[in-house]
């Protein structure tokens, strides 16, 4: 039998990798853009998993809206990588430090 | 007529006030002539008023007015209001301002005829008039303050008339700094006022003054008794504007401003102030015997040792100066012997001879063509008749002759501190018996240098002057003439006004002495116990003002002033080179008349130097140092070097790491929250 406590251990591993992804991840954007992406899966799990527990369709409906938003914001991610590959010729991590006082 | 009409008192204040606005604000507008016919016209009628309002109180009998013309505001039941008090002391304070304003105003067209700020010249006096008068009127301490504090202002704005002159400058900057010294003391003294009496109103400071006297106040361990220290501290009001020792500094120095300034603010009335305001809280200083005893020993010394140094100056505006002090120091003798009548009847007569004798020293500025140097004057008594005789008037009334007014109100005054067994009372009298010498030898040396003896202004450079000239001038105001080597005489307004104060000069002692000393003048505007009453030890020997003037002739005061004036006419007059002689012999004592006590070099090198030294720690030290430095500066740049420090780890600028800290952030709170919530 899955559990509520079952779905939402699944969705804190998702959430810990994807959080772990963006800290360790040196190399590339692209990759940071799609940890984010699963830090909005690891969520839209949570909605899920307790949508079935409480036997609210609400929660399902609202999924919905969260994949629309990141689909959209994926594509404003990507424009944004191509206009900064453009500018500096490079999508590695390690040369995006100007975000400093 | 039996009450005063309130209407009447107010345009006596404002009259002389809307012809100061019309002729500051509209000066360019009215000219010249509209400038003097508006103030002179105001303070004419002023005057007019003024003595009617005298021969109300005097003649007619009508009660004193004390009541309030405009409330301003009421805190916490302190009533701070414009109001009235107008008794036989204000009236003859009124009609003294107006009249000798009134002449100052007359004289004052043909002093500066050709002065560019004629117009301002005149919108000043108008308003120092008003300012005066609300002084002498006031029935409360806030208007006494408020007409306190603008006669100071008037005075440095005409102290510092030619403000393109740095001597100028210095001299009523000197004035305004020198009389904040004394008005801190005076606004002690009405604060210490509204703390034990509760009210502003004199009336009701006069009636709790003898539960006053029980009071006492405490510094610390130490009780002082709380009515001396209000009195005294009243008193250093009336040092600073009525320019007694230690702080007579400016008076000389304000010789500056033009000499109608000097004859109506810095000789008749507003340097009285000091004496007028004493004689009208007479109920508070009579119950307080020290408050006195310090009157009488700071009048003392500013008699005689002020009267010395007019011995040594040559600037004949300063002796006159000096002999103002000096004459100051008389009447505050009289108001610490509690002969407060004589103070102010010498008051009276001393703004008559001594604006005489300053206007007629301004007539022989005039005559000279802005010379003041007494060495180049001499024999002028040819060139300038009108003035060589007023001026010999107002001398003669000064050093005290009998029968001249000034005689009346000196001896009762000299004759008061002899009868008064006040402590420091002996010294007071000695000092101002001497000052009688004194007085004669420095007012016959400059009348004697300037009036008569050898023409000395023929070998002194006037270039530029082509043609003699001693005949009277045409009464043209606007040109006086500055084309004749040798002196003038100067033009009807400016002898005019010399011969209206030489009248009074003569004659206004010889008919009030009577009942303003001895009478029942005064009534109950100036209270005195019982025991302090001098003038009426004295008025037990009055009998009649020619007996008085008789007697005069045999006592040592008027012996010590022929000798004064011998001593004046030996040295000055018949062998100069005796005067060096003795100036040689008393070199040291000379060197300290001429530094006027070292009190300047004072009040410069260790005084104003000592709070630029102050300012300067503060400032470099106390500002600079420790408040930008450390406090403002130093916490802004602690929090640079911690942030610097620390920004290389925590700023890195890569996004990983602030979703890091962000995330630890997080989950710190969550955590807390679940713990602790």
């Amino acid at each position: 039998m899955i559990t509520l406590g079952h779905m939402l251990t699944l969705s804190g591993v998702l959430f810990a990798l994807a959080v772990a992804g963006i800290f360790i991840n040196r190399k590339n954007v692209i990759l940071l853009l799609m940890c984010i992406e699963l830090l909005l899966l690891a969520a839209n799990f949570n909605f899920i998993a307790f949508s079935r527990y409480l036997g609210d369709l609400d929660g399902q409906v609202f999924v919905f809206f969260v994949l629309t938003v990141a689909a959209a914001e994926a594509a404003i991610g990507l424009a944004i990588l191509v206009v900064l590959f453009r500018q500096r010729g490079s999508i590695n991590v390690e040369d995006l430090n100007e975000m400093k006082g | 007529m039996h009450t005063m009409n309130e209407n009447v008192l107010l345009a006596i204040v404002l009259l002389p006030l809307v012809a100061a606005v019309v002729a500051g604000l509209f000066g360019r507008a009215i000219g010249r002539a509209g400038a003097h016919t508006i103030t002179i016209a105001a303070v004419g009628v002023s005057c007019a008023l003024s003595f009617y309002v005298l021969w109300q109180v005097t003649v007619a009998g009508v009660p004193a007015f004390d009541g309030p013309a405009y409330t301003w505001l009421v805190s916490d039941g302190v009533r701070m209001q414009v109001g009235f008090l107008v008794d036989r002391l204000t009236a003859l304070m009124m009609a003294v301002v107006t009249f000798v304003s009134l002449c100052v105003h007359v004289y004052t067209i043909g002093y500066m005829a050709e002065d560019d700020g004629y117009q301002r010249f005149f919108s000043y006096i108008s308003l120092f008039t008003f300012a005066m008068l609300m002084l002498v009127m006031s029935n409360n301490f806030m208007q006494l303050y408020f007409g306190w504090e603008a006669v100071g202002v008037v005075s440095y704005l005409l102290i510092g008339f030619w403000y393109k002159r740095p001597t100028a400058i210095f001299a009523n900057l000197k004035a305004f700094l020198v009389n904040r010294v004394g008005d801190f003391g005076f606004v002690l003294g009405i604060a210490g006022v509204l703390y034990y009496v509760g009210s502003l109103d004199f009336s009701d400071a006069f009636a709790a003054a003898p539960a006053l006297a029980q009071e006492s106040f405490h510094i610390g361990q130490h009780a002082v008794p709380a009515l001396a220290l209000i009195c005294i501290c009243l008193f250093v009001g009336a040092m600073g504007k009525s320019a007694q020792m230690p702080l007579h500094v400016w008076l000389p120095d304000s010789m500056e401003g033009p000499t109608p300034i000097s004859a109506l603010i810095h000789a008749a009335t507003m340097v009285t102030a000091g004496i007028f305001m004493v004689a009208r809280m007479s109920p508070l200083f009579e119950h307080s015997e020290v408050a006195l005893s310090f009157v009488l020993v700071i009048g003392a010394t500013t008699a005689l040792f002020m009267g010395l140094l007019g011995v040594v100056n040559n600037d004949i505006k300063r002796v006159v100066a000096y002999s103002t002090l000096s004459q100051l120091g008389y009447m505050t003798v009289a108001l610490g012997a509690s002969a407060y009548g004589a103070a102010i009847f010498h008051l009276m007569t001393h703004a008559f001879f001594k604006a005489l004798l300053f206007l007629a020293a301004g007539s022989v500025i005039i005559g000279m063509h802005h010379e003041q140097d007494m060495r180049r004057m001499g024999g002028l008594a040819k060139y300038m008749p009108v003035t060589a005789v007023t001026c010999w008037i107002g001398a003669l009334a000064l050093v005290g002759t009998p029968f001249f007014s000034g005689f009346y109100s000196k001896d009762a005054i000299i004759e008061a501190v002899g009868e008064s067994h006040r402590w420091g009372a002996t010294y007071a009298y000695w000092c101002v018996l001497i000052g009688v010498f004194v007085t004669a030898l420095y007012t016959f040396r400059m009348i004697f240098l300037t009036f008569h003896g050898p023409e000395r202004f023929r070998n002194a450079a006037h270039a530029g002057h082509a043609d003699g000239d001693a005949q009277e001038e045409p009464d043209t105001a606007s040109d006086h003439g500055h084309h004749g080597e040798a002196p003038h005489e100067t033009p009807l307004v400016v002898t005019g006004p010399l011969v209206a104060l030489a009248i009074p000069s003569l004659i206004v002692g010889f008919f009030t002495a009577g009942p303003v000393l001895f009478g029942s003048y005064f009534q109950e505007s100036i209270r005195v116990l019982e025991g302090n009453d001098v003038l009426g030890e004295i008025a037990r020997e009055w009998h009649g003002p020619v007996a008085f003037a008789l007697h005069g002739l045999m006592a040592p005061t008027f012996l010590l002033a022929l000798g004064g004036a011998a001593t004046a006419w030996l040295f000055f007059l018949r062998s100069p080179a005796l005067a060096d002689g003795v100036a040689r012999r008393l070199a040291p004592l000379r060197t300290l008349l001429v530094n006027k006590y070292y009190f300047d070099w004072f009040n410069e090198n260790v005084i104003a130097a000592g709070a630029r030294l102050i300012g300067r720690g503060l400032w470099k030290g106390g500002d600079q140092a420790v408040i930008d430095g450390v406090v403002v500066d130093g916490s802004a740049a602690a929090f640079d070097r911690i942030a610097a420090a620390s920004r290389f780890r925590l700023q890195s600028g890569y996004l990983y790491s602030y979703a890091f800290w962000m995330i630890i952030g997080l989950a710190a709170l969550l955590g807390w929250f679940l713990i602790a919530g």
